[in-house]
């Protein structure tokens, strides 16, 4: 049972050839030198060059970089909050409405938030653009966050909280001082995932934002819809590996961070 | 990705040290709570009022408008206007009837499809050594991290008439003309299965990685087969991962828009994608509302079934 045998051996194969095939060819030819997308007609790094001197993929990079910047610390502060509220304040009124509020953003078709979204915004006459996609964006990653934090939350050790409140810390400092250090990785976690959410999202953006605020989805979009192109290949491929560095680097970093955690936890709980 | 941690939303531990009263916890409870009023319940209600009122050429292009200082008066006047003309108009065209058929369809037939490709993968990953299965978990989600719309349009470059699977086809004989894909049903089918593979995977695992292996050890000792014992223990006990996985990739399926309006054809329908049209095309907002109102109307069953299933499984957990 712990070894591999050929049938297990033969499906995660093709399973993740099936997975990473299709980025592998569209980073291989984003360094053809033809402008034909299936014939290879030599390396090239030109296309990099030329995403790199379009001024429109340059600004819309920025754009995107900001509201994501911007959303995803947002949404981490209102997700931790939310975690706590689900995991800590214990019963009141209207909480049940409360979690379906956390839970459902995630399971709605992307085309109904930005639809409502879009519709709040007119009805507010709130002019669209950067602000509103922003808005938009920490409304939907901020309940991502807000079940990452709980996933921590749930198997935090409560007694270190209870031994800082008997040692005489005020709520607010025995919160600070042990319970955040605690839940940070999982806060970082959080952040990450609300920043590639909004890194990636596409539909919600492209109703919340108006005239001047173009993100790189919505720019890659309207390309995508004219056909395939080597430079769009290559805007892809600085994406994947950018994403890629940043997601296998956070995870090392938080697992380390993780683990020492742990090992200072229990050796609390044991000297208590 | 979390969803296998989500906790039921019922358990409510008695509290003793947390955060008991005050105007703290007051606050605490009250910012994301509004936020969520404001920006996720709020604008509901506001599609709702819009799925009943009548499009005009103006801004907003719709009627009618509440004026508050008109008071009650004009909430009246604007009630009265109010009627039922967009969803009749739903169902005297027959074009959003079959979108709305034809994206439980594709998105019935693709959950299906995942299911039957993803189950394999979660075995065998569960089945791996354990110094292995970090490493693969890993590998399941890191495309989940890179952006959706790119790994769809990577598709594009495989399945079009001179693209690689065609060549590849072609190069090794199975095929003498290039088979047409691209802007098939076929080609949502790929696009949806590639797309929430990971969703369907990851449940799967964290219900067969727990599976008691004495089990299926004591159904071998008593003469069972590895496939009847996969068949009478396995599958029946990974039936809630089976579940979760099912509703995850078929919740979003059925309102996706990128996936059929970049792989899928002009005669391909589905529901997200007239709405899309309706709203960014048509510039007819009350009946992209409409359209909207429908479409959670049809995913709220399926949307409370998960939550009951989920509580059920953290229920049984504990």
């Amino acid at each position: 049972m712990t070894r591999f045998n050929w049938f297990n051996t033969t499906t995660l194969t093709l399973g993740f050839a099936f997975l990473y095939l299709p980025i592998i060819l569209l980073m291989i030819y984003s360094f053809n030198e033809s402008r034909l997308v299936t014939v290879w007609a030599g390396f090239s790094t030109k296309w990099y060059q030329s995403v790199f001197f379009n001024e429109s993929f340059i600004n819309a990079a920025w754009v995107t970089l900001r509201v994501g910047f911007i959303s995803a610390s947002v949404a981490t502060v209102l997700g931790t909050m939310a975690a706590l509220v689900l995991n800590r304040a214990g019963p009141f009124h209207g909480k049940t409405l409360f979690t379906g509020m956390i839970y459902a953003p995630m399971v709605m078709p992307e085309v109904i938030t930005g639809l409502s979204l879009l519709l709040l915004f007119v009805s507010l006459d709130f002019t669209r653009g950067f602000w509103t996609v922003t808005l938009a964006h920490i409304t939907f990653s901020m309940c991502y966050a807000a079940v990452v934090v709980s996933a921590r939350l749930v198997t935090f050790e409560r007694s270190l909280e209870e031994a800082a409140l008997d040692l005489g810390c005020t709520r607010f400092s025995a919160f600070m001082q042990v319970t955040l250090p605690i839940i940070f990785p999982a806060i970082l976690a959080a952040w990450l995932l609300a920043f590639t959410l909004s890194l990636d999202d596409l539909v919600i953006a492209s109703f919340a934002s108006g005239p001047g605020a173009t993100t790189l989805p919505m720019k890659i979009y309207s390309q995508v819809r004219v056909g395939v192109s080597p430079e769009i290949n290559a805007l892809s491929s600085i994406l994947i590996a950018v994403v890629a560095v940043g997601v296998v680097t956070a995870s090392l970093v938080t697992k380390q961070a993780q683990v020492k955690r742990m090992k200072e936890e229990r050796l609390a709980i044991s000297s208590i | 990705m979390a969803v296998a941690d989500i906790t039921s939303p019922s358990e409510e531990i008695q509290e003793t040290s947390g955060l008991s009263s005050g105007w703290g916890r007051r606050l605490l409870i009250a910012i994301p709570y509004i936020w969520l009023l404001i920006f996720f319940l709020a604008p509901f209600v506001i599609v709702l009022k819009i799925s009943l009122s009548d499009v005009i050429l103006a801004r907003p292009p719709y009627f009618p408008n509440f004026d508050i200082s008109e008071g009650w008066q004009g909430l009246l006047a604007m009630l009265q206007a109010f009627d039922l003309e967009n969803y009749v108009w739903l169902t005297e065209d027959t074009l959003y009837l079959n979108s709305y058929l034809s994206s439980l369809r594709i998105a019935s037939i693709s959950t299906l499809l995942t299911l039957v490709i993803g189950y394999p993968i979660a075995y065998a990953m569960a089945k791996a050594p354990k110094e292995w299965r970090a490493t693969l978990l890993m590998l399941v989600i890191l495309p989940f991290w890179t952006s959706f719309l790119i790994r769809v349009y990577a598709w594009i470059g495989i399945l079009k008439k001179e693209g690689f699977l065609n060549y590849f086809l072609l190069w090794t004989g199975v095929i003498d003309e290039p088979l047409m894909i691209l802007n098939t049903d076929t080609a949502i089918y790929i696009g949806i299965v590639y797309s929430y593979l990971p969703f369907m995977v990851l449940p799967l695992y964290a219900v067969l990685e727990k599976l008691d292996i004495s089990l299926l050890e004591a159904a071998t000792d008593l003469g069972c087969s590895p496939l009847k014992a996969f068949w009478v223990i396995t599958l029946p006990l990974s039936l809630p991962g089976v579940w979760a996985g099912c509703f995850l990739v078929f919740i979003p399926a059925v309102g996706e828009f990128v996936i059929p309006d970049i792989l899928g054809g002009s005669s391909t329908i589905m529901i997200g994608k007239t709405l899309w049209v309706e709203f960014f095309s048509n510039r007819d907002w009350p009946v992209a509302s409409a359209v909207a109102i429908l479409l959670l109307l049809m995913l709220i069953l399926p949307i409370i079934l998960f939550q009951k299933q989920q509580e059920k499984q953290a229920e049984a957990s504990q």
